[in-house]
């Protein structure tokens, strides 16, 4: 079906139209980080500013020691630490108990996979006092590992619910097949499944990767030092207490969403694929 | 049967250390404490008080006015990300050139960390010198700078609606993007030799068979909707009037800043039990699709 | 084994976990609570201090440094959060004990003492501070007649104006002593349309709004709580003609509407964009509206106390206190930091940061040469401080406020109305 030639003008329009209101917001974001102080609060506003800077994210990619924005490279590094090992954990979890959810039969089957689903109803603002005791009792404090633990327990009940979901629907026929040949049945999940699966374990690995990196409450009152703080909080410590540096929020922002921006994007073709099976089968 | 079983467990068992080991000690210890009255942070000897807790929250006007502001923020929120989130998936699928940097565009809200995108949106409607109002007036759309933050209490919970549609309108879009591809092409291709138009073809083929993912996404979007917290604390504080809080910043102010932990576990748990009607209604909705055998 | 067998053990298995997890949180409610220790005057202590306000994060280190040196068996592990985090965090670990000393603002001494957060160090207070001290700073960390911690980052909110503006309208800065003077110069400078709004506010909804509240309250002779600290007070007499001034200045079109969703760094941002012409604001924002790059009106600001009303005119009291956690293995460890944190050589030297708690310090030529413009000013001021109510529910009680003055100010009700609404929320809070 080759579509006419206004309906590809069409489209061509209306992407275009959603591009810039979508931009928008970010560019005057990407400006913000670019100018002086001033030029943010001049009325009414000029649109080319009197004072151009990348003293922001020369701060930030080479500021001085003990300055926020050094401690803002550190927390990139703790964030991308804290989220890869929340990934990989939350993914073996999740895939050898989503296999459990969907190709096993055994009782409470449903009922395990809704207790899971309840404890990330769970607000957690509620959770946090005791978990901080909890924390603290096992020298988990500041800690990357203690994040991390912390935070598959907000991942794993997401990668059960999607891995049991996409198994569930890859047909059993090429399993059979394989067990009939003397494979093991966790020789078929490595060995059959899980190349089949490959978009739903990256789209799923994507989301946790996300859920890490977004994530502020815990990390904000578990953390204290560079020892582990993610960049939400470095990014929440460019406010003083009446003073606010706007120009260098926005910087950390930019920099801050170039990662899941860059995984997002290489990982694009199978993302689609994965939501697809995740998602819409019950 | 029974190694079935057996298997099961085993393979469960990680996923059940990790999260029940972290979550089910806060977990109990909250749900405790809603029947008794903490009010400091240390273990000790409380007062017993049974239901009292739940029974005054359903009395708490300030509760109802913020269960008020979370609805309407949940429906509208959902609708507008459904909406467009539905557009922006059609566009995607469409023919376009330059296709991977136009999912490039898509994706950028939802990469930014909220508490930019909250401090972000707060800046740009500031009544002194915002760009939205420098904007609208130097367009001509508007007298003057007004307040979008400040002085209508409707109107900054529209405006929260409007930076969470932003940032999450991507994730709906690439959900729909994907309940799209699962629509066998020849269906259009049949109507289209039936004589639909594109029109008539979107309301019979696309609508019904998107379905099942509308219904995923809408009760996925709402659960994180009655759950929004970050964005208000960023971008209003609650306010003005009181006018942008939700239950989940009622229950933070309740249970951290005035040390009502037991008001705010039981909050917690009411509005857990409102969430999880809401999903048993999902999974009965999808247990019906299915029958119908739309998967 | 049957299945049944097995589901039946993995449900008993289950339970058994949910028990014990019952059990465990059951505890909390039965049984005693965890105490901290002296400790023996030696060793680890960490502290919590707040980033980008006061002492610089720089600062606090060279003095931490510095204290290790005169205090070799001492080690101390400093950490910087920022403030909106600080009352959490401190909430968060009071059952843990993970901060020996904390930094708390001046609101927080009732609810962490009654509670137990922070210990009563009363006993440790040597009578000659009680002299020393800036009468204002004093009762920082003052609750039910116990000092809970000691005042270290002293701050109230100053008067600032253009100076040019101000000129340009024939205004004499003297006349600015008094609140009726204030408006007589706003109405002058509105008339003669050197700027639009005169007056820019911090009104938002947060606790920015109750200081400036508290600093008009003071200045209509008004009271928040009775003496006796039993019933209400803010609803009649100068807490009501606080509101109603408030109101006014919006009416008469002085103040600028946007302060209703400004807070203090809107108001800085405003003031030093050359868009008002008056404004309260902390210390900080002297050397800010100053500086050439973040304002456009450098060089062309004064500052003074705070105007007077029928009353005087008291400064609200926005200071912090640096106190020793009752979750700490090492009391006494803690104390002797704290006490050479506020000594008054420490803060003689880092006095460009944040003004000193000692009376003698303000006629120290060092600290005068630290801001020659500021420092006399700030004497004045900090000798007369009004404090917000130390009552263990002062968090719900400014929440409740915040909202019916925001209601007032709003317009949907009357001052009368909302502070009366706001008396009965409060009352069952005290």
């Amino acid at each position: 079906m080759t579509p006419g030639r206004g309906y590809r003008i069409f489209i061509h329009v209306a992407a275009l139209v959603a591009s810039v209101v979508i931009l928008a917001p970010f560019v005057w974001l990407l400006y913000t980080s670019l100018v002086g102080q001033n030029d943010l609060s001049t009325v009414p506003l000029r649109w080319w500013p009197s004072h151009w800077t990348l003293a922001r994210y020369r701060d930030i990619f080479a500021g001085r020691q003990n300055s926020v924005a050094a401690e803002f490279r550190t927390a990139v590094v703790n964030s991308v630490i804290v989220a890869t090992g929340t990934v990989l954990v939350s993914l073996v979890v999740g895939v050898l108990g989503g296999y459990a959810l969907a190709r096993l039969r055994f009782p409470f089957r449903r009922a395990s996979l809704m207790s899971f689903l309840v404890t990330y109803m769970l607000p957690p603002i509620t959770l946090i006092i005791p978990l901080y005791l909890l924390m603290s009792r096992f020298g988990l404090l500041d800690t990357k590992l203690g994040l991390i633990i912390v935070y598959c327990s907000l991942a794993i009940p997401f990668s059960l619910w999607t891995m049991s979901n996409f198994f569930g629907t890859l047909p059993t026929e090429l399993e059979e097949a394989a067990r009939v040949d003397g494979c093991s049945r966790l020789g078929a999940l490595v060995r059959i499944i899980l190349p089949l699966s490959r978009p739903g374990i990256i789209a799923t690995a994507l989301f946790a990767f996300l859920l890490c990196w977004d994530e502020f409450l815990y990390s904000l009152i578990f953390t204290s030092t560079a020892n582990a703080k993610t960049i939400p909080v470095a990014i929440a410590e460019f406010t003083g207490r009446n003073a606010v540096d706007f120009g260098l929020i926005a910087a950390g922002g930019i920099v801050a969403s170039l990662p899941p921006l860059l995984l997002t994007l290489a990982l694009q073709r199978y993302l689609i694929g994965g939501l697809s099976s995740g998602a819409v089968k019950g | 049967m029974r190694s079935q079983a057996r298997l099961a467990a085993l393979l469960l068992l990680p996923a059940a250390i990790a999260v029940f080991g972290v979550v089910l000690y806060p977990a109990a210890r909250a749900l405790i404490i809603s029947f008794y009255d903490v009010d400091s942070p240390f273990a000790g000897r409380y007062p017993f008080v049974g239901l009292r807790n739940y029974t005054d929250i359903l009395g708490d006007s300030r509760i109802w006015t913020a269960a008020g502001h979370t609805l309407y923020f949940t429906v509208v929120s959902t609708a507008a990300e459904l909406l467009f989130g539905l557009a922006l998936a059609l566009l995607l699928a469409a023919p376009l050139r330059l296709r991977w940097l136009f999912r490039a565009v898509v994706i950028l809200p939802w990469a930014l960390p909220t508490i930019v995108t909250g401090a972000m949106w707060r800046l740009i409607l500031n009544a002194e010198y915002g760009v939205a109002n420098a904007l609208l007036t130097q367009l001509g759309l508007q007298d003057g700078y007004r307040s979008w933050l400040g002085t209508d209490p409707f109107l900054a919970l529209n405006m929260v609606v409007v930076a969470d549609v932003w940032k999450n309108t991507s994730l709906v879009a690439f959900f729909l993007l994907a309940g799209l591809h699962t629509i066998p092409r020849e269906l259009y291709e049949v109507a289209r030799v039936d004589g639909a138009g594109p029109i008539r073809s979107f309301f019979r083929i696309t609508v019904p068979l998107l379905m099942p993912t509308i219904a995923v996404v809408l009760v996925l979007r709402t659960i994180e909707a009655f759950k929004v917290f970050d964005i208000v604390y960023v971008m209003t504080g609650g306010g003005p009037a009181s006018g942008t809080q939700t239950i989940t910043f009622f229950t933070y102010l309740q249970a951290f800043s005035s040390q009502r932990f037991s008001y705010g576990a039981a909050l917690a748990y009411l509005t857990v039990l409102a969430i999880l009607m809401l999903a048993l209604l999902y999974l009965r909705l999808l247990r019906q699709n299915q029958l119908r055998g739309l998967s | 084994m049957s299945t049944a067998g097995l589901s039946r053990r993995s449900l008993l298995r289950l339970s058994a976990t949910a028990g014990a997890g019952l059990v465990l949180a059951g505890c909390d409610v039965g049984g005693k609570a965890s105490s901290g220790n002296e400790g023996s005057g030696e060793g680890k202590i960490t502290a919590l201090f707040m980033q980008q306000a006061g002492y610089s994060e720089a600062d606090i280190r060279a003095m931490t440094a510095d204290f290790a040196k005169a205090n070799p068996k001492i080690t101390v592990e400093p950490t910087f959060v920022a403030y909106e985090a600080l009352h959490d965090k401190i909430v968060a670990a009071a059952a843990a004990g993970t901060y020996d000393v904390v930094l708390i603002d001046v609101i927080w001494p009732a609810e962490f003492g009654s509670k137990h957060i922070v210990t009563d160090v009363t006993a440790n207070f040597p009578a000659s501070w009680k002299s020393d001290m800036l009468g204002g700073a004093l009762a920082t960390a003052s609750y039910q007649d116990k000092y809970f911690g000691v005042p270290w980052i002293l701050d109230t909110k100053y008067f600032f104006y253009n100076t040019d503006m101000l000129t340009r309208a024939g205004v004499e800065p003297s006349s600015l002593s008094t609140w009726d003077g204030v408006l007589t110069a706003a109405q002058a400078l509105k008339d003669k349309k050197i700027v639009d709004f005169p007056l820019i506010w911090s009104w938002k909804q947060a606790e920015a709004l109750i200081c400036d509240y508290t600093q008009l309250l003071g200045a209509f002779g008004g009271k928040f709580l009775s003496d006796d600290g039993k019933s209400v007070a803010f609803d009649t007499g100068g807490g009501l003609q606080a509101l109603e001034f408030m109101k006014h200045t919006l009416d008469a079109g002085l103040s600028n509407k946007n302060s209703l969703e400004s807070l203090e760094e809107d108001v800085r941002k405003v003031f030093s964009g050359g868009q008002a012409a008056m404004a309260l604001n902390w210390t900080y924002m002297f050397n800010s509206a100053n500086d050439p790059a973040n304002s456009k009106i450098a060089g062309k600001v004064g500052v003074t106390t705070t105007p007077n009303g029928p009353a005087g005119g008291p400064g609200v009291n926005g200071s912090m206190a640096l106190c020793v956690s009752s979750g700490s293995k090492n009391q006494k460890a803690a104390w002797t930091y704290v006490s050479y944190l506020t000594s008054a050589d420490v803060q003689n030297k880092y006095a460009k940061s944040s003004l000193p708690c000692w009376s003698k310090s303000y006629d120290d030529a060092q600290v005068l040469a630290t801001s020659p413009q500021m420092v006399p000013v700030a004497k004045k001021e900090l000798a007369n401080l009004i404090a917000r109510p130390q009552v263990p529910k002062y968090n719900e009680i400014s929440q409740v406020l915040q909202t019916e003055v925001q209601k007032a100010l709003l317009g949907s009700k009357t001052p009368k109305q909302a502070l009366a609404d706001a008396a009965n929320q409060a009352r069952s809070l005290i």
